[in-house]
């Protein structure tokens, strides 16, 4: 019997070279959770039926003296990330069917690392929500409190983690998509810097946003993941190299920057978050950090931004699905109605998104919104900039609220405003983190965000390890 | 304020059929979501330190990436309507 619960990707690595169990057993002990607990909380829409193969080919790398850190290592994909040959949906009706020609390019260097892929998780259709209430194929169920959401879009593939239906899991981040459900389910989310893994293969929402990042239950796991999966890459021209040795001398005491005005001063943000930040900014000073105050004055600026930015690029790079290249056709009178009927697919929000992102770009309103949130973003990268010169890393809560009910929030703004805290690490296109801090006094978990400057990935995991642990640490 | 009218015409725009309903209820959702991003009409374009600092040109050699017709078997097996090497359309004009 497998230890599922405590087991991290190098405990499970030293565990099948060492010959304990093999890949095919570990894949085995991971299918018989999902057999229990998939159908109460929806996490997989698909379990491949090959895992067993593929853990046998992983035994076989093991055997023969090949293996690396993740050969062997059961995986979930978020359903947005093409895996060659089999079904990829976004959670939407209108790529029902859809079978992937090619690998995204962080799938390819999984493959060749040996990774299992144990099946597609479920999300918001197209990346769209943080509840995965927007899916087409229903909500997926937080395992601490199944009447509450998972958070989103990630939220398959968060739960997959937390209920140990998966080692470690692939999820996308545009505007939080996984740090958020990563921190409503008790388990560490990774957003790296924009451009550092590549997007090629995965299902575009704000292609200026959209990151592909690790979700798994520790900070080491997810740099492991990160680390094989990171790379410039020729099928996405935005994809860069990021220096791999640190190039900031370390300091000797930790600087980290809060912006308390933005983050406390605040309604909306529930009490139980406030409490909790404050008792992991006592057990960081504890650790030996100082705490300074950081002014990001342009932060205030961040949601409007980005419910701009994001429909903008959205209602472009959905245009694509109009029933001629991939999934189903619904055919019309015509050509022109073929397209009608068949973007009737889309579910109500990503429509809504549409809507919203056609009439930011219309003419006449293109200097008033896009122009505007584009000098915005500017402005707040800027201040960024200005304030990673002051201190070593930022942190804010990363959502104002714990995990809601599910149907609780019907109002799309409502929902829009428990992205406050993570867009704006997109906006800024810097590496952010949200590490497991506290639970609520029902038993809902609760994460701390932490971001870094661009480019700094790697210096940002090595400030969380020690700050994972120290956040676990109980105060007197 | 976001009219029906103004939702049919972007819905038109946008290719996506709603109907009466639903028009009704993105002209609230727009309408209120709209009122909260207009705070970034304050922004002062000319404080911005670079409008378009994210903004790089990547090229790439102009020369075939791969061998013509490798991915287009692949490429066509996606398409809901095909015709040998062609994706089947209706009639145009």
């Amino acid at each position: 019997m497998i230890a599922l619960k405590t087991l991290t990707i190098r405990k499970a690595h030293n565990a099948l070279v060492n010959g304990e169990y093999s890949a095919l057993e570990l894949a085995e002990a991971y299918l018989a959770e999902i057999e229990k607990k998939n159908k109460e909380l929806n996490a997989y829409l698909e379990v491949f039926a090959d895992v067993r193969g593929q853990a046998k080919e992983a035994d076989k790398k093991i055997k023969d003296g090949k293996a690396g850190m993740l050969t062997g290592i059961p995986l979930a994909v978020k359903d947005n990330i093409l895996i060659k040959g089999r079904r990829a949906s976004a959670a939407s009706k209108i790529l029902e069917g859809y079978v992937a020609p090619y690998d995204a390019t962080a799938i390819q260097k999984l493959k060749d690392a040996g990774a299992v892929f144990l099946g597609r998780t479920n999300c918001d259709e197209f990346a769209m929500g943080g509840s995965t209430e927007n899916s087409a194929y229903g909500v997926t169920k937080n395992p601490h409190d199944t009447n509450r959401v998972a958070g989103g879009s990630s939220g398959g593939s968060a739960v997959a983690v937390a209920a140990d239906l998966a080692l470690a899991a692939l999820g996308s981040d545009t505007g939080g998509s996984v740090r958020q459900p990563a921190s409503f389910c008790g388990v560490v989310g990774f957003k790296p810097t924009y451009g550092a893994v590549s997007r090629s293969g995965l299902i575009a929402m704000g292609s200026s946003l959209d990151c592909i990042g690790p979700i798994a239950k520790t900070v080491e796991d997810a740099k492991l993941i990160f680390d094989c999966i990171r790379g410039k890459d020729a099928l996405d021209s935005t994809s860069i190299e990021l220096l791999t040795v640190n190039s900031k001398p370390p300091t000797k005491k930790l600087k980290i920057g809060i912006p308390w005005k933005f983050c406390i001063a605040r309604s909306g943000i529930d009490t139980e978050v406030i409490q909790d930040f404050n008792a992991s900014i006592e057990k960081l000073r504890d650790a030996n950090a100082e705490i300074i105050d950081v002014e990001l004055p342009n932060l205030q600026y961040a949601l409007a931004c980005y419910y701009i930015i994001m429909p903008a690029e959205a209602s472009a790079n959905l245009a694509r699905f109009d029933g001629v290249k991939y999934g189903p056709r619904v055919s019309g009178s015509n050509g022109i109605n073929d397209y009608f009927k068949t973007r009737a697919l889309f579910g109500k929000e990503v429509r809504r998104r549409i809507i919203l992102g056609t009439y930011v770009l219309s003419a006449g309103y293109y200097d008033a919104y896009y122009g505007k949130a584009l000098a915005a973003r500017s402005l707040i990268r800027a201040d960024f900039e200005k304030a990673f010169d002051k201190v070593d890393i930022i942190t804010v809560p990363t959502s104002p609220i714990p995990a809601w009910k599910i149907g609780e929030k019907e109002d799309p703004l409502s929902a829009y405003l428990a992205d406050i805290f993570t867009v704006t690490a997109n906006l800024a296109g810097i590496p952010a983190i949200s590490i497991p801090s506290g639970k609520t006094k029902s038993g809902l978990p609760l994460g701390l965000q932490i971001m870094a400057g661009a480019g700094e990935d790697e210096n940002l995991f090595n400030i969380c390890i020690p700050l994972e642990a120290a956040l676990l640490r109980k105060r007197d | 304020m976001i009219k029906k009218e103004d939702i049919k015409k972007l819905a038109e725009l946008a290719r996506i059929e709603v109907n009466e309903k639903e028009t009704k209820s993105l002209a609230k959702d727009i309408e209120a979501i709209l009122e909260y991003v207009k705070q970034v009409r304050d922004v002062s374009v000319q404080d911005t330190v670079r409008k378009d600092d994210a903004l790089v040109n990547v090229f790439r050699e102009d020369a075939n990436s791969h061998e013509s017709g490798i991915y287009t078997d692949a490429l066509l097996s996606a398409v809901p309507e095909r015709d040998g090497q062609y994706v089947k359309v209706k009639k145009i004009l």
